[in-house]
């Protein structure tokens, strides 16, 4: 297969990109995935150099239609822990801090969208230590789910069962979370 | 030194183990990346906040053992020689951006060098796991219980919607990456390996040559990995990769059995000149070194050799890159020189071999 860029070196970075909902696919050598910004040079599949300048442009096109004020505030979020606006972010295509995350807030959700196939929200580990809370949170919302699910199919004794559950997981919650106040 | 005190030395213990599938998964990796709360990303961070963080690193897990990752040994990347550093990427225990763009780089190794942390890479905390062969649970399974001990002393940047946060969105969420090295001669030889690439795209895997500075694909050695690291559980990842990779497995199998069956002469021809080559040449280009290599190691797979150990390809693909060659010369070498170092390299390489089964 020869790169679909360069039409000289043989294809040997091979991935899908999903551009406006349509998966395409994009073969190419090593030396264009790198300089197009499809790999970095280390082992990231694709750096997000095109991906965020594709948004970017959006982003300019849709401003100079309708200058909304939302469009406007974007261009100007700046991130308060380390600095990064959201204009260089688009550019250099890296977060500066933690807290860039929270104040670009649902800006990033079409950027994460694109970049992992559709999603926006974490589905895997939680950090033992300082996730505890979160862990049990999560596992009351399950609890919570599963005893809807049991008083709809009849099954009230185990439905006891779990509701003394979800109260004892409520009261450790309550009681970490007036020890750490 | 001797070569063979050289070799023992050069190769990561790890590697000289056989793995599950091992005639065909050269090994599996998982790559976790991890970023301390409060401090800025290392390419924001001051000079004084990395050199924090190296420190705190250093105080807290040199020479610590976990398990059986043993001694983790504490290495200044601007404490090393441009040489050193080379041979630590080579072998891939550290990254080309650790070794050549962090500023306060460092990583923790382990004894057997099967786990590496790099510290203050794109990420604070970069941990890789390498496991011989297809062994892709398992080492999920390690690297959480080594990303519990990490996080006894560390506080990660999590977020409860985004997960871990990490410096490249293409990162966020699990910051893993799951990664399979494969030698995959008979689906290249066919063309077949061309064909079943975009299928594999579409499953969200990212297929890659790797070796070679140019851009092909040496010694039909190809990396699987995860493309997406957000909205899947690490567990539903692997798995992925795994089905893929044990397709590939069952179709690289048949691939050889035809071949054996329809041209096991020619196959016999290309396997015994390739050898032919490795133990005659006097100047050998690291593309030629490892079409070779790969043609050998099919060879032995299917026993058409026999006299040479199982881990050739592993090995000779790791000790006849530029670096190692240069450390087992003692001196830079000028790239013609190291061709030339290669081919003696390998020839002496094969003798070892000979000596053993005499
Ligand atoms: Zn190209
Ligand atoms: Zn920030």
């Amino acid at each position: 297969m020869i790169c679909q860029d360069c039409h000289q070196n043989s294809a040997t970075v091979h991935l899908t990109q999903v551009i406006n909902g349509h998966k395409t696919e994009i073969h190419v050598c090593e030396s264009c995935a790198k300089e197009k910004g499809y790999v970095s040079e280390e082992e990231e599949p694709y750096s997000l150099h095109n991906l965020l300048s594709g948004l970017f442009h959006f982003d300019t096109s849709a401003m100079e239609k309708n200058s909304s004020n939302q469009t406007k505030l974007n261009k100007e979020l700046t991130c308060s822990k380390c600095g990064l606006t959201y204009k260089e972010f688009t550019q250099v295509g890296k977060f500066g801090c933690a807290s860039c995350y929270q104040t670009f807030g649902d800006n990033l959700n079409p950027i994460f969208r694109r970049v992992h196939s559709g999603n926006t929200t974490h589905e895997g580990k939680v950090p033992r230590r300082i996730g505890s809370d979160i862990y049990q949170r999560k596992k009351l919302t399950d609890l919570k789910r599963t005893l809807q699910q049991l008083i709809t199919d009849e099954a009230f004794e185990e439905a006891a069962k779990v509701r003394d559950e979800i109260k004892s997981l409520e009261r450790d919650l309550n009681q970490d979370g007036e020890g750490e106040a | 030194m001797g070569l063979e005190q050289f070799i023992n030395e050069a190769i990561s213990p790890w590697l000289k183990q056989d793995g599950p599938d091992s005639d065909i998964v050269m090994s599996s990796r998982i790559r976790l990346a991890r970023n301390i709360e409060q401090i800025p990303f290392p390419i924001v961070a001051s000079q004084d906040e990395l050199e924090g963080v190296l420190h705190f690193v250093q105080n807290h897990f040199n020479h610590q053992s976990f398990e059986h990752y043993k001694n983790l040994e504490f290495v200044q990347i601007n404490e090393l020689t441009t040489t050193e550093k080379q041979v630590l990427v080579e072998k891939h225990l550290i990254s080309p951006h650790l070794a050549n763009k962090s500023n306060d780089g460092a990583a923790l190794i382990s004894k057997s060098e099967q786990l590496s942390i790099m510290i203050n890479e794109e990420d604070h905390v970069r941990m890789q796991l390498y496991f011989p062969g297809l062994q892709l649970e398992k080492a999920l399974e390690e690297a959480f219980q080594i990303d519990d001990w990490l996080e006894e002393k560390l506080d990660y940047a999590f977020d409860e919607h985004r997960g871990y946060l990490t410096s490249c969105p293409t990162n966020v969420g699990t910051g893993m990456r799951a990664s399979v090295m494969m030698h995959l001669p008979a689906l290249s030889m066919t063309q077949k390996m061309n064909q079943m690439i975009p299928a594999i795209n579409q499953l969200g895997l990212v297929v890659r040559g790797i070796y070679g500075e140019g851009s092909e694909a040496l010694g039909n050695i190809f990396q699987i990995s995860n493309q997406i690291t957000l909205g899947r559980s690490e567990q539903d990842i692997i798995e992925n990769l795994k089905s893929v990779v044990q397709k590939l497995i069952e179709q690289e199998r048949h691939a050889r059995a035809v071949l054996m069956d329809q041209s096991e002469l020619a196959l016999e021809d290309k396997v015994y000149r390739s050898y032919g080559v490795l133990e005659r040449s006097r100047i050998i280009e690291s593309k030629e070194t490892a079409t070779c290599l790969s043609d050998v190691q099919l060879g032995i797979d299917l026993g058409i050799i026999t006299n040479i150990s199982k881990s050739i390809l592993n090995e000779l693909m790791v000790l006849t890159q530029p670096a190692f060659l240069q450390q087992y010369a003692g001196k830079t070498l000028a790239p013609q020189e190291r061709d030339v170092f290669r081919a003696s390299l390998i020839r002496e390489r094969l003798t070892l071999e000979q000596k053993e089964e005499f």
